[in-house]
């Protein structure tokens, strides 16, 4: 019974230590590694390189669904300025989850942004809260959309980032609504977009 | 005295024309088989202008029937079960308790006895009868009472290196399948068969069907190269018939489509080839497919404003379907789900893998924040979305049974569809150009995207989108037959020209 009872807290012990690991720890260290990086190649944006010291903006090219529904649109916009890789991928993400009528997001609205972290080789995983899936109006088409102006407006925004992960409430997610694969990075896919001079 | 004269005289007129019409067309017709429960016995024919009849003392002798000849009235009175029935020379009809049905000649009489059409045995005996009595008129039997001779018509098709025998059995009847040596036997739970047709031609596989040594069992002649087989039941093909489909496989000659020098084997087997621990689905046609209804249970997938939810719509399209693809192509039909159950994605594209059925499609209907999006969309997996390393099967020596060993590729479940993407490719434009003659499409009709229900499917798979839940007049569309019935014909029409454009053996 003692035993049992050993066994019980070892593994406990283990679980605990390696959740702490791999949602404080291993962030943690990420978002110390890439200001090297980022002073190194310090504009994400060539328009950054003059302001980004004074104005503490930069521009981002964020997505919306396009009025027929079929696409995305890019729209530029300007977004504060961060240093560190994964802080610059959160403040795009941010400025892509506002609220912004008359334009329309794929991402469900109410979805909120909880952990960005990049790894060295450039992987993004992103995780949201449970909104994005449980707001989600289903559909292949919609679906793909919404994972694509996640994927696209890191993967183009931050040449830093080549492929991006959606998490969903800190976990791993097969799909947002039963079509789009999300168990791996995805690389940006500009199939989806549309141009616009907006 | 004078009347009896003219009934004699007209007597023996008719007895004249008789005889001679008789002897205009003698010919003796191949007999009918009577089947009852106590065995069976010939039941001689005669074709008398043109019409195949029994003698009327035959059928008295099967049926326990009494006649009686009225030469007063030129006609036959034939009683049974205090039920009459009462006929004339001159005429094609009968009367059955005073009830008149009609007969495709009127009744011969030949010296003594009396002719009648084979179908007086269906209209006439059959009404008064206490026991079934049913007359088969293609395969010339007369069944009586209760025996179960199913009717059966086997048809044999080559697909590459399988021959597909398709046996349709009306009504369904319990049968088993063994070898004995150089035949399969096709053993019904039955008195007998009805074999009305068959339609082969014979190969180094399959080189003859014909009725076996037990009156129950259809035999069929395995030829040289003939493997192994395989068999699988389709029930309900309609409500009272079954259909069982047995796939005959060949030897494959030593690995005739090996390119020297690739993947060069471990360990070939002595002497010939051990018979096949895997099928890999061959190119050779379609004998199986797949239909995925999306989502379904607790997930209901897009909703539209009306509240038609997608599982719903999914469900129907694909029954649809189904018995569409099996009615015009004659194929093995499987659903993921056939009720409105919860269905984990991976045991979707499982149903087609286990199954090893040569195409997968899953059937969706569309959602978009706009609601505007309109048309059908047709998906399939893209090349390197995932940025996942290119699946590469890796041969694996597994030993096989009766002994040896045999090189077996290995794919990894999450890689399976990538082997498939230029297939699934041109089903997606198959199916994509067809749907465009029947329906209207979306604006980006053709898409690839890293879809997780066709990842793991090991076969040329695609994923339709029926149309757009959110947008309201297609919503109605799409939960009515008529455009549901337009979807489906499309579909089909695509699979159709997808199977052409895939010839045998070509890999």
């Amino acid at each position: 019974m003692t035993r049992r009872a050993l066994a019980v807290a070892v593994i406990a012990a283990l679980a605990f230590v390696m959740g702490w690991a791999l949602f404080v720890a291993l962030p943690h260290w990420y978002r110390r590694a890439p200001p090297a990086a980022a002073t190194a190649n310090p504009s994400p944006s060539p328009v950054d390189a003059a302001q980004a010291a004074a104005a503490r903006k930069i521009t981002a090219t964020l997505y919306y669904v396009s009025d027929d529904g079929m696409a995305l649109v890019g729209t530029q916009k300007e977004v504060p300025y961060a240093a560190a890789v994964a802080d610059q991928a959160r403040a795009i993400l941010e400025a892509q989850l506002a609220p912004a009528l008359p334009l329309v997001s794929a991402i469900p609205a109410g979805t909120k942004l909880k952990q960005v972290f990049v790894t060295e080789r450039g992987d993004a995983f992103v995780d949201f809260s449970a909104d994005i899936t449980a707001g989600h109006p289903g559909g292949s088409l919609e679906e793909t959309l919404t994972v694509y102006t996640v994927v696209d407006v890191l993967a183009v925004n931050l040449p830093a980032i080549t492929h991006v992960q959606i998490l969903v409430d800190g976990k791993e997610v097969d799909t947002l609504a039963g079509h789009v694969d999300l168990r791996q990075p995805l690389a940006k896919s500009l199939d989806w977009v549309v141009h616009d001079t907006h | 005295m004078h009347l009896r004269f003219v009934h004699a005289a007209a007597a023996a007129v008719i007895s004249v024309v008789a005889v001679v019409s008789a002897a205009q067309t003698p010919a003796p017709a191949a007999p009918y088989t009577v089947v009852a429960r106590s065995g069976r016995q010939p039941l001689a024919v005669r074709t008398i202008n043109g019409q195949e009849m029994f003698a009327l003392d035959d059928l008295a002798r099967l049926f326990n029937l009494n006649v009686r000849d009225d030469a007063l009235a030129g006609g036959i009175t034939v009683s049974a079960n205090n039920q009459t029935i009462v006929m004339t020379a001159q005429q094609p009809l009968a009367s059955i308790g005073g009830r008149m049905i009609s007969l495709p000649a009127a009744p011969v009489r030949e010296g003594r006895s009396w002719l009648v059409p084979v179908d007086f045995v269906a209209r006439a005996l059959a009404p008064i009868s206490q026991q079934r009595v049913e007359l088969r008129k293609p395969s010339r039997l007369l069944l009586v009472g209760d025996v179960r001779l199913p009717r059966i018509a086997a048809r044999a098709e080559p697909l590459g290196a399988v021959t597909r025998v398709t046996v349709d059995v009306a009504p369904q009847t319990p049968h088993t399948v063994t070898q004995e040596g150089s035949r399969l036997l096709l053993r019904f739970d039955a008195d007998a068969l009805d074999l009305a047709d068959v339609r082969l031609t014979p190969n180094d596989v399959l080189q003859g069907i014909h009725p076996g040594d037990a009156p129950s069992i259809l035999a069929f002649d395995l030829g040289p190269r003939f493997a192994s087989f395989r068999v699988s039941d389709q029930p309900q093909l309609t409500p009272n018939a079954g259909r069982v489909v047995v796939d005959l496989s060949a030897q494959t000659e030593a690995a005739p489509n090996a390119p020297p020098g690739a993947a060069p084997p471990v360990a070939q087997p002595p002497a010939g080839e051990p018979p096949p621990l895997l099928d890999l689905p061959s190119q050779a046609g379609l004998r199986s497919i797949v239909i995925d209804p999306g989502h379904g249970g607790d997930d209901a997938g897009a909703r539209g404003t009306a509240g038609t939810l997608e599982k719903n719509v999914t469900l129907a399209i694909a029954r649809k379907l189904k018995a569409a693809l099996e009615s015009r192509l004659g194929v093995r039909v499987l659903l993921s789900r056939d009720s409105d159950q919860n269905v984990n994605v991976d045991q979707r594209a499982a149903v087609a893998n286990n199954n090893k059925a040569d195409l997968f499609l899953s059937i969706h209907a569309n959602a978009s924040v706009r609601a505007g999006a309109s048309g059908v969309e047709v998906f399939s997996m893209s090349a390197d979305g995932n940025g996942a390393p290119p699946a590469r099967s890796t041969p694996e020596s597994l030993p096989v049974l009766g002994g040896g060993s045999r090189d077996i590729d290995v794919i990894p479940w999450e890689t399976a569809q990538t082997r498939f993407l230029d297939q699934s490719g041109s089903l997606a434009r198959t199916l994509e150009a067809a749907l465009r003659e029947r329906v209207p499409m979306s604006r980006h009709a053709l898409i690839q995207a890293p879809l997780r229900v066709l990842v793991g499917a090991n076969m040329p798979a695609a994923l339709v989108e029926a149309g757009f839940l959110t947008n309201p007049a297609q919503e109605k569309q799409l939960a009515g037959e008529e455009y549901q019935n337009a979807v489906v014909q499309a579909l089909v029409d695509g699979i159709v020209r997808f199977r052409a454009s895939a010839p045998g053996g070509a890999r």
